[in-house]
């Protein structure tokens, strides 16, 4: 920018994208909201304004992340302009971590305190009872060494693909990179093909919602917003992967100076772990006995 | 603070050239410019908010209702349904949830860190801008669409019954009356997602904050030479990194139970309303100390600018604040001494409560003893510091007090903790805001207030909002109960004393207005350094306002007879 300057910062020029993702963002809650209940006038189930203010993040997203590339091959990403985004990326997955505590909080509470306490018994003894009887009577529950296992392993070797294209990358082996990556993302795809299955076996059968079982329809809450927040995360994390594809296919990566990718891998690596604690904890140790 | 070399005095103020108006102040992507809107914002909403405050007050000058009643002035402005005794109640919650909301979330927050930490946190550590600009504008903007959506909740429908608009179950929003069932209308579903949109602002603010501080300080900047606001907000940030993602769970529960049949603090689905206290007060605690961290910070500057001596104990300070953060996290639960938690939960939660006591009595007892044997000017931001420390030591107090399960269990929802937490913060947090706003004013936009009007100001309001809230102590004790529009006769004297204090707090607001509008129309043009030796951080070495990009040459922090 203006001659002088004597850092290696980068001072980033006026940007029209902030402002179109908070309109966009604003178009997004009313839509959603009248979407779901309806408002000013327009029925339920008017998704028009939800779906402008989606396209308008979307859009946002891809302008923005534009120009950050943009100014990356453009040599504004210095040695400590790229510290910050590493700075950045841990903030911000940390911040996901957070988001995740929210629905294994309210999974351990149910799981573990949904007896009635009235103080006659250890601590310990209170907990043993409430586990012993979750899952509530009635709920059907997944058996763990299925298709819980299959996405498990399918997720683990995913995370192996995506390191064997990171220790490419350092190498300079572009075919490695290539190679890892695509195999990373077959795999998170047949992850969430394997995921929808599941999903649409639970939904057919209605396992869950079994009215017979008076606790079923907060189990059937917390298992789907938590497994389902994950996936939700998977294919953000496949859509990041196959950015970094293409951009890879574009050259846009040296061995040298690939964060793009590196943060794409971090990004892979805490889903990873999120499945490992969903797998234990959801699916394995409060599953109940498996039919 | 650390001193600085004088080799980057030429700040190149030929080339100081400023984009134009959108470039400038709508797709900015300068952080003085980004810290300026915030402020403005958090003014315009202040005033909202206190507005909101005085409906309150004028209401609860007498038992029975006048304000929310049919025939009122309120109900000639015709913006709220007032026709029959559930809707003028409602509206009176509605009123309540809404300035605690705006205080909170619209006021305080976009002050202290967006305008103050925006302005003040990358001059302070020798940096050019924040670490990430262009997420920095995004924040701001993502507030403002909080705030249009927070707007169109207030005059949505709420329920459950006709012409109540506006939810009504205050801040913490506990379910059942969040659930569909408590306010099936739109306005809570419109609040949630202004809630996921202003907790976005705020991560991504507080991304941008560590990062900045941890990556951009300037040479020999090491974070124990570091000025304490700095530290206040790197501190700050880490709370809103860490809380706010549990609160968006939490309303996403909300969200999920009212429109997709889940039933996480639904009793008939086998949910636990008590669940949800549990998740919003994991983020809640935490927040009341991101209100007044930030405030902790620019007291210590001004105490010891105004003091012409270093901070007392600096090391402690700025381990106090992160002792206040990370101990924070684990009391929230003093919040519900009374949904009938066991008694070594509540035991437990009682000792780690008392606990902050400590670190924050370090900070008390520095700050008197940074005075202590100073050379003090009674400045302005001086009487407003000194204000701050009586009346947030008065409001910590009372805390101390709450913390004690049992005697909580008489106080819980009283005017007693309506007085404590706005001695915390409406008079302590308000207070820091007032005082960094005196403190840096002149830095900020180049001119000079009206010391009178400001020291007018100062007096006014400290007489003012001691008389609203130090009788709601004895309210509260003789066992008056929040959020309600009516109340018993015996309640009448100190509610009345109550309403005149805030008509004297509104006298020192249009002081507080008339002084801005002073400064503006006289332009007086201000020093770099109008605070003399006793200011030692950066931003006394920029001129006054500081270039458009400042320290295009980073500074050099030689010595560490910091503080």
């Amino acid at each position: 920018m203006a001659h002088g300057v004597k850092h290696d910062y980068h001072i980033i020029n006026p940007s029209p994208w902030p402002l179109l993702g908070s309109a966009s963002a604003v178009c997004w809650g009313l839509g959603l909201v009248m979407w779901l209940q309806g408002l000013f006038g327009f029925e339920k189930g008017s998704w028009w304004l939800f779906a402008v203010g989606m396209t308008g993040i979307l859009l946002t997203m891809v302008f923005w992340w534009r120009d950050v590339i943009k100014e990356s091959r453009a040599g504004d990403h210095t040695p400590v302009v790229q510290i910050g985004l590493r700075y950045g990326m841990i903030m911000f997955i940390a911040s996901e971590v957070m988001f995740f505590v929210a629905w294994f909080w309210i999974f351990f509470e149910m799981a573990l305190f949904n007896t009635h306490r009235a103080g006659d018994h250890s601590a310990i003894e209170e907990v043993r009872r409430a586990w012993s009887t979750w899952p509530p009577h009635g709920v059907e529950t997944i058996d763990p060494w299925h298709l819980p296992l299959l996405n498990t392993l399918l997720l683990l070797t995913s995370g192996t693909t995506a390191t064997w294209a990171h220790h490419a990358m350092t190498e300079g082996d572009r075919e490695g990179v290539k190679w890892g990556l695509v195999l990373t993302i077959i795999l998170g795809a047949l992850f969430t093909a394997v995921q929808a299955y599941e999903y649409y076996e639970l939904i057919h059968h209605n396992e869950f919602f079994n009215d017979a079982a008076a606790n079923s329809g907060l189990y059937g809450s917390s298992f789907f917003m938590a497994t389902g927040f994950h996936g939700f995360h998977v294919l953000i994390g496949t859509i990041f992967l196959i950015i970094c594809l293409l951009r890879l296919l574009a050259g846009h990566f040296s061995p040298q100076k690939h964060f793009g990718f590196e943060s794409a891998a971090w990004y892979w690596h805490f889903v990873d772990v999120v499945w490992l604690f969903l797998f234990a904890f959801v699916y394995v140790v409060f599953g109940g006995a498996p039919h | 603070m650390a001193t600085v070399a004088a080799s980057h005095d030429h700040h190149h103020d030929d080339h100081d050239h400023k984009p134009g108006f959108f470039d400038r102040w709508i797709f900015t992507t300068n952080h003085k410019d980004i810290g300026t809107l915030y402020l403005g914002f958090a003014i315009m909403a202040g005033l909202v908010g206190g507005a909101l405050s005085g409906f309150i007050r004028w209401e609860l000058y007498e038992p029975g209702l006048q304000i929310f009643a049919k025939g009122s002035m309120l109900d000639a402005m015709g913006l709220f349904d007032l026709t029959n005794p559930a809707a003028q109640k409602h509206a009176y919650n509605s009123f309540v949830t809404a300035h605690a909301v705006i205080m909170i979330f619209f006021m305080v927050m976009p002050a202290m860190i967006g305008g103050f930490g925006n302005w003040f946190v990358p001059i302070m550590i020798g940096s050019p801008d924040m670490a990430f600009p262009r997420l920095n504008n995004i924040s701001f903007w993502l507030l403002i669409a909080s705030w249009i959506l927070l707007c169109v909740s207030i005059f949505t429908p709420s329920g459950p019954g006709a012409g109540q608009n506006g939810f009504g179950g205050g801040w913490t929003m506990y379910p059942p009356m969040s659930t569909h069932a408590g306010s099936p209308g739109q306005a809570f579903d419109l609040v949630i997602l202004s809630f996921h949109l202003s907790g976005a602002s705020s991560i991504l603010g507080a991304i941008n904050f560590i990062t900045t501080i941890f990556n951009m300080r300037a040479p020999g900047m090491t974070l124990h030479r570091m000025p304490l606001f700095a530290w206040s907000v790197l501190v700050t940030a880490f709370l809103l990194l860490l809380s706010l993602p549990v609160f968006a769970g939490a309303i996403t529960m909300l969200l999920t139970d009212r429109n997709f049949n889940t039933s996480f603090f639904q009793a008939a689905g086998g949910g636990d309303p008590v669940m949800y206290q549990h998740l919003f007060w994991f983020f809640g605690h935490p927040e009341v100390y991101i209100l007044i961290l930030p405030g902790f910070g620019i007291i210590s500057h001004i105490v010891s600018t105004f003091s012409k001596k270093p901070i007392f104990g600096y090391l402690a300070m700025a381990y106090a604040m992160v002792a206040i953060g990370v101990v924070g996290f684990v009391v929230w639960a003093h919040h519900m001494y009374t949904v009938g938690m066991s008694f070594d939960l509540r035991a437990y939660f009682v000792l780690a409560t008392m606990v902050i006591a400590v670190p924050t009595g370090v900070k008390v007892f520095s700050w008197i003893a940074t005075m202590w044997g100073g050379s003090i000017t009674f400045s302005v931001p001086m009487q407003w510091a000194i204000g701050f420390i009586f009346l947030f030591t008065v409001g910590g107090v009372t805390g101390v007090v709450l913390s004690n399960a049992p005697i909580d269990y008489s106080l819980h929802d009283t005017y007693y903790v309506v007085a404590h937490f706005h001695y915390v913060l409406s008079l302590g947090a308000v207070f820091s805001i007032f005082a960094g706003f005196y403190y840096w004013y002149e830095k900020m936009f180049g001119i000079k207030y009206n010391a009178f009007l400001g020291t007018a100001h100062f007096w006014v309001m400290f007489v003012g909002v001691n008389l609203v809230f130090f009788p709601q102590h004895f309210l509260g004790l003789q066992g008056m109960p929040r959020r309600y529009v009516d109340y018993p006769t015996g309640f009448t004297y100190w509610n009345q004393v109550s309403t005149w204090g805030y008509a004297i707090t509104l006298v020192g607001v249009l002081i507080f207005l008339v002084m801005l509008v002073e400064s503006i129309v006289r332009r007086r043009p201000a020093e770099a350094n109008p605070w003399g030796e006793g200011a030692t951080t950066l931003e006394w070495t920029l001129s006054s306002p500081p270039p458009y990009h400042q320290f295009s040459e980073l500074p050099v922090i030689k010595e560490d007879d910091h503080h």
